[in-house]
């Protein structure tokens, strides 16, 4: 490890730190907002370890989100907690796979076109299925885990992934993705096996948020098919790792706090005008900062250095 | 037999909406995920003319179809010219108007929200029964699919036969080459764009006679013509209408023998073989 590595390492782990020291404040709606950034944070984080350098977006994060807490609702009388925790990840990583696998091989459309109707598609099976053979429409998961232990426990996977997407940067298959992402027809003719590297990753990305639907469960006690696949989860994370920038590995976060602050309070206060929000939030990412608020910084700084050199 | 003709009028009317989607995708090279919304638009074009005016949703195709058209073109002059312009491959254009038209499609639903409530609205019109091969369908249905086939026959002879629907054909082939015989791409391209649009929002007001709308509905119509032109192959007019009909087949005979509430799931599985069988399209060639 470089010096800057060590140095960023210890930034990353203070933060972490500091942020984990919320729930001191014992003031339950800052914890709630708490829930909800750290969990925009994990799904959309994990979002631009694949869509930032393969530049596929992905508007599957709400399919596997609700498998995960669907996993959850159906095991926990059942299966030991930690246990569902492994098992959403799986189930999430493999249905990634599937996805993956019919349609990463084609061009980006297929993907965003299949990713786009996935989670409504698996709401209406679902749905269908409780209604015909469960004989309920819901599910009970009661557990004893509180808002502050939801909190922690999020946090903790976040730092998995922000230490998961670093390891995936240095290693042969983030190099591969990056080459990908700039060319896909030089990564083929230098040998790397595309297909293979895109699912891989999207795997990855499909399993954490997987368990994140498995660890805000809890936070629900009742659950069933319109709230476990809401599809909108799908879009506010594309926009907030968007916003913040998908090409770094800390971009994302950059985007998160402010956008889930500003749609929490659009929620809690003009519901219908939630769309607007979101529209324009698209707009703005397209026409004034297509690389992000990390890329503006950026092209800021590098301007700011230029001028001093000369 | 009931499904059968059920599911050809469905897919007579699906045809049409993804004929719109295929002349913005296939020719202006702008995939349009603001699709859905325009035709709910038009469905409430046609609304709000009838239970204002008594005026016929019919007539009122007559005021939809210029306005969706204008609207179309000022959407692709203003918003979408300027990402064809600064797009280095045709990978990022994608990237930024599935994006662009997103942010659209958003707007869209929020401005109708905002106009008509977050109510599901329908009128009656036409609900008479009529007796086709010896059992009952609503006349609405029947008038709209003819109506839709009338429109998508004129818009495949004007395409096929037509110096302008020759030009369009050759943009949709190819533009660099296009370009090189003398054709005003960019020109076509807006009006490709426009022309779609407007054919969706048609189809849209005919929809709207038969089916109840609500103003967050579009984005299932959006995905359902946008895996009818997959299937048909991106282009490709005989394919899409081939596709529509399929589609609406598999869709009426799962609501009726298994359930109405998987008619989108109907929809995907129709969409993952061909996604692993014939990613061209079914009639199409492979490119690459």
């Amino acid at each position: 490890m470089s010096q800057a590595e060590v140095r960023n390492l210890l930034v990353a782990a203070a933060l972490l730190g500091l942020a984990a020291l919320l729930p001191l404040t014992g003031d339950g709606y800052y914890i709630a907002l708490g829930v909800t950034i750290a969990m925009y944070t994990v799904l959309a984080t994990s979002w631009a370890l694949f869509s930032g350098p393969t530049h596929y977006i992905s508007l599957a994060t709400a399919a596997f989100y609700g498998l995960g807490t669907y996993t959850v609702a159906l095991g926990i009388d059942v299966v030991p907690y930690w246990l569902l925790l492994v098992i959403a990840l799986v189930v999430g990583a493999v249905a990634a796979g599937l996805v993956g696998l019919a349609t990463l091989r084609l061009s980006g459309v297929y993907f965003v076109i299949f990713t786009l109707g996935l989670a409504e598609m698996i709401r209406q099976v679902v749905t269908w299925v409780q209604n015909n053979f469960a004989g309920h429409r819901g599910l009970y998961v009661l557990t004893d885990i509180t808002e502050e232990v939801i909190y922690w426990e999020l946090l903790g996977l976040a730092a998995l992934v922000f230490l998961a997407g670093w390891l995936i940067n240095r290693s042969r298959l983030g190099f591969a993705l990056r080459i990908i992402g700039n060319d896909e027809v030089v990564a083929a003719h230098s040998g790397i096996n595309t297909a293979r590297a895109k699912v891989l990753l999207f795997m990855v990305s499909g399993g954490v948020a997987a368990v994140v639907g498995a660890l805000l469960a809890p936070r629900w006690t009742y659950i069933e098919p319109s709230l476990a696949f809401t599809p909108l989860i799908s879009f506010t994370v594309v926009i907030m790792a968007l916003l913040g920038g998908a090409g770094r590995l800390w971009g994302p976060v950059i985007g998160v706090v402010p956008f889930a602050i500003l749609w929490e309070i659009t929620s809690a206060q003009f519901p219908n005008q939630r769309s607007l929000l979101l529209g324009i939030a698209f707009l703005l990412i397209v026409y004034a900062i297509p690389n992000g608020i990390i890329g503006r910084v950026e092209d800021v700084v590098r301007r700011v250095r230029q001028r001093r050199q000369a | 037999m009931d499904i059968l003709i059920a599911g050809l009028l469905l897919g007579g009317t699906y045809a049409l909406i993804a004929m719109g989607l295929n002349l913005q995708y296939g020719v202006a090279r702008i995939m349009n995920l603001a699709n859905g919304e325009l035709l709910v638009a038009g469905g409430f074009a046609a609304f709000w003319v009838y239970t204002s005016g008594q005026v016929s949703p019919l007539a009122a195709i007559l005021l939809v179809a210029p306005a969706a058209f204008v609207l179309n073109w000022l959407i692709y002059r203003i918003m979408l010219r300027p990402l064809v312009g600064r797009a280095k491959s045709r990978g990022q254009l994608e990237v930024d108007s599935i994006l662009a038209t997103f942010g659209l499609s958003f707007i869209l639903v929020g401005v109708m929200l905002a106009i008509f409530g977050g109510d599901y609205f329908s009128y009656s019109y036409l609900a008479t029964p009529v007796s086709l091969f010896g059992s009952n369908f609503g006349l609405n249905r029947v008038v709209a699919f003819l109506m839709a086939s009338l429109i998508a026959l004129a818009l495949f002879l004007w395409l096929n036969l037509t110096r302008p629907g020759m030009a369009i054909r050759a943009v949709s082939v190819s533009p660099e080459s296009a370009r090189l015989v003398g054709i005003d791409v960019r020109r076509l391209s807006a009006l490709a764009f426009a022309l779609g649009g407007a054919v969706t929002a048609v189809g849209g007001a005919l929809i709207s006679t038969f089916l109840t709308l609500d103003a967050s509905i579009g984005i299932l119509f959006t995905m359902k013509a946008l895996i009818i032109v997959i299937m048909g192959g991106v282009g490709d007019i005989r394919g899409t209408i081939v596709a529509a009909l399929i589609l609406g087949l598999a869709e009426t005979l799962v609501a009726t023998v298994i359930d109405p509430g998987l008619t989108l799931a109907a929809a995907y599985l129709m969409f993952i073989l061909i996604l692993l069988f014939r990613p061209q399209g079914l009639f199409g060639r492979r490119t690459l």
